[in-house]
């Protein structure tokens, strides 16, 4: 069943020097129960794309083009009233970037679950803080957890205690950006598994965000992979890491160093992330592709798919 | 490999950090608290060699690191560069030896002063080192360095300051500095976490490529076993202050012995979808340094644990040629 359907999605940041094209034409599908991972450089536009499914946006930000439909209701076209009172934290919840550090220093982390609840439901105080002790139970700390402040909690567990708030309404949908980055390699693990498990129970569905190819294969089941603001490769993860065929792909993919599998050279991919105020032409990533002919420099490859269901990518170079 | 010269060497370091209480509380308390940073660490690199230190944050690396080209005094222990031992000679004679031993930090951010060229950035070792001192040999350095490291051409970026550079580049130039005086001795701490993955193995890829072109010993710290594994000659596990396992990398990497260096290893996500998944074995975070446990300081979340290792804390001993751990398990006993 299709949950999300962004089409055509144009964001722009305005700044003084002109228009910055963070997201330009994304589109992507996600089904019910899915956990798509968007991944990508830094300032490739995957935090603006979350942002954007919520209309999060800063002040110079703005949605120019396309749609972005929740069980076939548009966010784009709704008031601001009705995202509150319908969408956010009660359909589609966010865990942010870093969250765990902007948990209030002086309420309790019950509270501030229960702040939550209280915000978006008809609940009177007790009930809200009763099902912040189940919320944290689910996320995997014990119950009493709730009436401690955040300074006595450690990373993992504060990492939690933002994920069990952004549980607190029963979302459809969740959005997690970079849960695991600030985290020591176990914690990350322990955090992880704990995603993973929630996952499974609550059926819930998960869009993650991150740089780190490994936590999203370890999380989720399909894959988008971002560059300047455009999507150039979708699909089943299994597939894309079987037989991936951007070559940013490829060459990303081939960025991680394994632990246990044979070692090989690390790939690296020459030069800088383009300036979305002026992207290339053509294929954005003609500058830095090594296989790069003279179509890339002038026409901009469609997001086709491929010979394998559901994999879709943006190459002129596929095919040929 | 035939042996080398043994570069540095660390001998039992520790370093312990007072905590700093209130005027009343001085006064009270019998003894003041303190950190455990660092608790009876050793280690020798070889001249040429990579050796990598790995272990969670507050573990005591960065420490340790910092120790050995003496930013820190030690509480205890020596440090040994060249045959001599530097942990106790006077500042003055400490600042020619700064000359052989450099750092890389972590933070490209906030390690070039914002208000300096690159030029200068890179410049003014050579001038405090006195080893280039017209005008034509600094420039003829700096060129250099910048082109060791893939920033071509160097007038494009020479005059630039660092906040007109990206992530990488700041890293670059950074590495560039602690390169230009052509050191014996490098301590790299993180020198990539801040990085994107596709940045970084291009800035390693040069790090490594100019470590073995002036032969230079290295201290890689890390928390990232993956990339610890692709750079390192030998590595040291730490937990808690502590070297609990160290090795050849592939041995430590491929043959864990040390009950943490498997849960650390377990926990790495592995980039492939169709592999194992990982196993979280332990439970719990790394206590606190203030009082590390009794015994083995890993026993509190330690799957294999049993009574001896809650009373009396492991020797760190060599299992097999060249293969040292720390653990009851692995003692004989």
């Amino acid at each position: 069943m299709e949950l999300l359907n962004v089409e055509n999605l144009k964001m722009y940041y305005k700044t003084i020097r002109g228009d910055v094209k963070a997201v330009d034409d994304v589109s992507f599908k996600l089904d019910a129960k899915d956990a798509l991972g968007i991944a990508g450089e830094s300032g490739c536009g995957k935090t603006s794309v979350a942002l954007a499914i919520l209309r999060l946006l800063p002040s110079n930000g703005r949605i120019v083009g396309g749609d972005i439909t929740l069980a076939g209701e548009s966010i784009v076209k709704m008031s601001e009233r009705e995202l509150r009172q319908k969408i956010r934290w009660k359909r589609i919840s966010m865990i942010f970037q870093g969250a765990m550090n902007a948990l209030h220093p002086t309420y309790t982390i019950g509270h501030q679950i229960a702040e939550a609840i209280l915000t978006h439901e008809d609940v009177n105080k007790k009930e809200a803080l009763e099902r912040a002790e189940k919320l944290v139970e689910l996320v995997g700390m014990e119950a009493d957890r709730v009436k401690r402040y955040p300074h006595e909690l450690s990373g993992g567990m504060k990492q939690r205690s933002v994920t069990a708030m952004a549980l607190a309404c029963n979302p459809d949908l969740i959005i997690a950006d970079e849960p695991t980055t600030a985290l020591d390699v176990i914690v990350a693990a322990q955090v992880l598994n704990a995603m993973k498990d929630l996952r499974s129970r609550l059926n819930l569905s998960m869009i993650v965000i991150s740089h780190d190819l490994s936590m999203i294969a370890e999380l989720c089941n399909k894959i988008a992979i971002m560059y300047a603001g455009k999507i150039v490769e979708f699909g089943d993860i299994a597939s894309i890491y079987k037989e991936a065929v951007h070559p940013y792909t490829d060459k990303l993919i081939a960025a991680f160093p394994s632990v246990l599998g044979p070692k090989t050279e690390l790939s690296s991919i020459h030069g800088f992330p383009p300036d979305l105020l002026t992207p290339p032409s053509g294929c954005r990533f003609h500058p830095r592709c090594q296989n790069a002919k003279q179509i890339c420099k002038t026409s901009e490859p469609k997001l086709i798919e491929t010979s394998r269901q559901g994999h879709y990518v943006a190459c002129h170079l596929y095919g040929r | 490999m035939a042996k080398e010269k043994v570069s540095i060497e660390a001998r039992n370091l520790v370093k312990y950090f007072p905590i700093k209480l209130g005027f009343f509380k001085t006064l009270v308390s019998k003894q003041i608290p303190q950190v455990h940073a660092v608790d009876g660490v050793s280690f020798e690199i070889r001249k040429g060699e990579i050796f990598g230190l790995v272990g969670e944050s507050g573990c005591g690396k960065t420490t340790t690191g910092r120790l050995l080209v003496r930013l820190l005094e030690p509480t205890d222990g020596e440090v040994v560069f060249n045959g001599t031992d530097i942990s106790r000679i006077p500042k003055k004679d400490m600042r020619k030896l700064r000359k052989k031993m450099q750092i890389i930090f972590q933070d490209p951010y906030e390690s070039l002063n914002p208000r300096m060229s690159v030029y200068d950035i890179i410049a003014e070792p050579l001038a405090i080192q006195k080893v280039a001192t017209s005008y034509e040999e600094i420039t003829d350095k700096v060129q250099g360095a910048l082109e060791d490291f893939d920033m071509v051409p160097p007038e494009e970026y020479m005059y630039r300051f660092p906040h007109e550079l990206s992530g990488g580049q700041r890293q670059r130039i950074a590495i560039a500095r602690a390169f230009v005086l052509r050191p014996e001795f490098l301590v790299a701490d993180e020198p990539v976490s801040m990085l994107d993955a596709s940045i970084r193995s291009e800035v390693l890829k040069l790090l490594l490529s100019t470590q073995r072109k002036i032969h230079a010993s290295f201290l890689y710290i890390t928390h990232d076993v993956a990339l610890a594994r692709h750079m390192c000659d030998r590595l040291g596990v730490m937990y808690l202050g502590k070297i609990v396992e160290k090795g050849s990398t592939e041995d430590v990497i491929h043959k864990p012995l040390h009950p943490y260096t498997q849960a650390l290893i377990a926990a790495v996500p592995v980039p492939d979808p169709t592999a194992r998944r990982i196993s979280v074995t332990l439970k719990g975070e790394v206590p606190s340094a203030l009082n590390p446990p009794p015994g083995c300081r890993f026993h509190t979340r330690c799957p294999q644990a049993s009574e001896i290792c809650r009373q009396k804390e492991p020797p760190l001993l060599e299992v097999a040629n060249n293969r040292y751990v720390a653990c009851h398990l692995h003692s004989g006993a």
